[in-house]
């Protein structure tokens, strides 16, 4: 059978850089083609290629035995090529239906919108997908799973026969997981090809059809479902053995640091008592939505307490916002790494260097210049960040690089405790066992460490003390290696209580 | 091929600046008294009217926000300036420090609109546009105030080494303003706040404090440029500085800053303002309509902004 797409001998150079060389990728009618490496890897400049928006240097696109000389992305949506971004690009405050038909409404006579007909096609396209939701409704009041569907739905509308999905699980939970890989073995039994994009190994062995692994801008291997085991895989995208997933070590756990005692918060918890210790890493996990990183936000005073009250090394602190938090020894680590936690347009130096400028200033806020350069700059080289230069800025950094931006900001202030929320999201494996080993420095350092992840796996290894989030409550805490995994889901689920009654 | 794109990045980077040698230039040929000591030192004095508030307004700028009231705060201070000195026998200097004091105030309440209020500083300053130019009146009662004495002359009429007055308060708003920015926590928050709000107050900066200064700061300017324009006519006006507001943010875009904040220099607005300047002056050597100025004007405003795009699509 001829390959309804095939991608050959692609190369593409940008200003010192080479991110492709000679890839080849090919995909059949009705497959799922997963297309797995690191952060840099070029999976998303062999997508762009595809999609129009770069030119290749040399290679050549054949869609359906014919070669395609010039593209563009009209063109490309032409090919019947639907490529849905990790960001989706919908339009917040206008409708599901005319987010759909944007730019191709369908028009009444008087070439106004014909919203009756337009509604009624929206209405069409989407009822495979058995949604519960009205096609007039803004966009914005949906759930990351939905507009997800209506990214997809937008596609098929534009009868893409070739769909590109980039990291579509990374915003959604668990049930929107299991609704999103419905509707892909539909779209599979339709017809429809797939090339897949994700960090998740266990999805992808779940879904895909064949594995094609990138790394470095280079093909390294494809290989059908169930012809490569994960660590197989890992050691392919790293290109060298990893010695381990989650390094160990040995925890030294002291006096309490961080005491929260009944902290209550209308809508996100209430009463909510834990104690993190010096030494140790407490981990925190739930399913999204269980409130965790409102939790942790409100003890580090973005959010405006209601009650309780939180001790820092046995004194009772007041936080009233971030900066008393700060003062008081506490660090946290957004989720959103990009929004929160860097300045993006800013050099790296700039951004490790905010959170300490009042350290090291005279009177007047008057810096001290060499003092800030020398910690700066000792910081960014313990933690190894791959950077051509600490003038560089971060947003063209990779996600594991723009991480520990981050952490070398928090690192050379030496905080007491250090709120981690899900603090690998987005990140390759290498640099994840980087992060970790980071973590476990500031414990045996002596620092309070507390971790939100939703990577079950990734908590169950490296925290120390694990407390599970069950709408806005504590409802369970055990060390690591007391409960199993399922155990785990049974208390974030919240079965444990109806078990009970 | 190297050599090539190195001067394309140059010509890139300093487009403005480029522009400004050319028409600088250009006028020398075209008129003789363009390129005169006299006529250099000239623009200087006549650049700092608004050149000392465009150096205020990068900070704010800076920070993702915008002062539409500079003008009339500038009216409201020149005019209290002029009413304590002519009607309550204020002397000159006190006088001059409360007109700085009184820019500075205002400064402060946009400030605190913005900041504790939430207000867009947009609507605020809108607001304070019509606020401080009313109290101007009420003050005035419509009436100029006129004749100082001569001591309060020099600030804008003077001269320091053959150089105005004017001119070096400018160049030392410049240097200040450079050293601010570069140099202190006030400075490198500024910048950082219009990259990124968000991840500022979450470092534990106090971000409202710091966005409530460079309002201050700009009133401060707006002050500092009362006493200029009120001692160089000799009396303080109720219309005095309307419309200034233009002038200055066209300086600090022209000069490369971004009005989303996060990315700009205090030198680009000194060329900024000085270009603006330069061609005010040499079209009026030249003899071309002040109506024909302002359409110059507009479209150097726009082009310095496509220069700019065409930088951040190279980088």
């Amino acid at each position: 059978m001829e390959p309804i797409l095939a991608m050959k001998g692609i190369t593409k150079t940008f200003p010192g850089v080479i991110a492709l060389s000679d890839v080849s990728f090919d995909l059949y009618k009705g497959e799922l083609h997963a297309l797995v490496g690191e952060n840099g890897a070029g999976k998303s400049t062999l997508m762009k290629i595809l999609s129009g928006l770069y030119k290749a240097d040399s290679g050549d696109l054949i869609l359906r035995g014919e070669k395609i000389v010039s593209t563009g992305l009209r063109e490309m949506i032409g090919h019947r090529i639907g490529v849905i971004y990790q960001e989706l690009n919908l339009i917040p405050y206008l409708s599901v239906a005319e987010n759909i038909f944007i730019g191709r409404e369908p028009l009444n006579r008087v070439n106004g919108i014909d919203w009756k007909k337009m509604r009624s096609m929206t209405k069409e396209l989407l009822e495979p997908f058995n949604l519960d939701i009205d096609v007039t409704q803004k966009v914005c009041t949906l759930g990351a799973a939905y507009q997800q569907i209506i990214e997809i739905a937008k596609a098929l509308s534009l009868k893409a026969e070739i769909l590109v999905m980039d990291e579509p699980t990374a915003a959604l939970t668990g049930n929107e997981v299991d609704k999103l890989f419905d509707i892909i073995a539909k779209l599979k039994n339709d017809g429809v090809s797939i090339i897949y994009i994700s960090h998740r190994l266990e999805e992808v062995h779940h879904l895909a059809d064949r594995i094609t692994i990138l790394r470095d801008g280079k093909h390294v291997v494809t290989k059908k479902r169930g012809e490569m085991s994960n660590d197989e895989m890992v050691r392919h995208m790293v290109g060298r053995v990893l010695e381990e997933q989650y390094p160990q070590y040995e925890s030294t756990p002291g006096d309490p640091v961080l005491e929260v005692k009944n902290l209550t918060k209308k809508g996100i918890c209430e009463n909510l008592s834990f104690t993190a210790r010096s030494g140790e890493i407490l981990g925190f996990v739930g399913l999204v939505g269980a409130g965790r990183t409102e939790i942790m936000q409100t003890i580090y005073g973005y959010r405006k307490k209601e009650g309780g009250e939180i001790f820092m090394n046995g004194k009772k602190v007041e936080i009233r916002n971030c900066q008393d938090a700060v003062q008081k020894g506490i660090a946290l680590i957004p989720e959103e790494r990009k929004q929160q936690g860097l300045i993006l347009g800013m050099s790296v130096f700039d951004n490790a260097a905010l959170a300490v400028l009042d350290l090291y200033s005279r009177t007047g806020g008057i810096l001290k210049r060499s003092k800030i350069n020398a910690e700066v700059n000792k910081m960014i080289d313990s933690m190894d960040i791959k950077t051509p230069s600490v003038r560089q800025l971060v947003k063209n950094l990779s996600g594991g690089n723009q991480q520990k931006v981050v952490l070398a900001k928090w690192f050379i202030r030496h905080c007491d405790v250090y709120i981690f929320d899900e603090p690998t999201r987005g990140i390759d494996v290498g640099a994840k066992v980087e992060i970790f080993r980071l973590m476990q420095n500031l414990a045996l350092r002596g620092a309070a460490v507390v971790m939100i992840s939703s990577e079950l796996p990734e908590v169950m290894n490296i925290a120390d003390r694990i407390a599970v989030v069950f709408e806005g409550r504590i409802v369970k805490e055990f060390a690591r290696g007391e409960l199993n995994e399922e155990q785990v889901m049974e208390y974030s689920l919240g079965l444990h209580e109806k078990k009970h009654a | 091929m190297n050599k090539t794109l190195d001067m394309k990045q140059v010509v890139k980077n300093n487009g403005v600046l480029i522009v400004f040698f050319i028409i600088c230039i250009g006028l020398s040929f075209l008129s003789p008294y363009f390129f005169t000591l006299n006529n250099i030192l000239n623009i200087f004095r006549q650049t700092s009217i608004y050149g000392v508030i465009a150096v205020g307004m990068t900070f704010v700028i800076l920070t993702g926000g915008i002062d539409l009231s500079v003008g009339s705060i500038l009216a409201l201070s020149g005019m209290i300036c002029a009413g304590l000195m002519k009607n309550n026998g204020v002397n000159a200097f006190a006088a001059s420090l409360i007109a700085i004091l009184v820019g500075g105030g205002l400064g402060l309440v946009n400030g605190l609109l913005i900041t504790l209020g939430k207000i867009a500083p947009f609507v605020v300053t809108l607001g304070m546009v019509t606020i401080a130019r009313g109290l101007t009146l009420i003050y005035s009662k419509g009436y100029p105030v006129s004749g100082f004495s001569s001591s309060f002359r020099e600030i804008g009429g003077g001269y320091f080494l053959g150089i105005p007055i004017p001119a070096i308060i400018f160049v030392i708003t410049v240097v200040i303003a450079w050293y601010i920015l570069n140099h202190t926590r006030l400075g490198r928050y500024t910048y950082a706040i219009g990259g990124n709000e968000e991840t500022v107050t979450l470092s534990g900066i106090n971000v409202k404090f710091y966005k409530t200064m460079v309002y201050v700061i700009v009133g401060i300017a707006s002050g500092l440029s009362a006493l200029i324009l009120t001692s160089r006519l000799n009396s303080a006006e109720a219309i005095a500085g309307q419309g200034y507001e233009l002038d200055v943010i066209a300086a600090v875009v022209i000069g490369g800053t971004s009005l989303s904040g996060g990315r700009g220099t205090i030198i680009g607005t000194l060329i900024g303002a000085l270009l603006i300047g330069v061609i005010n002056n040499g079209m009026n050597l030249l003899g071309i309509s002040p109506y024909f100025q302002q359409v110059v004007k507009g479209c150097l405003i726009i082009g310095a902004v496509i220069l700019d795009r065409l930088r951040d699509e190279t980088n």
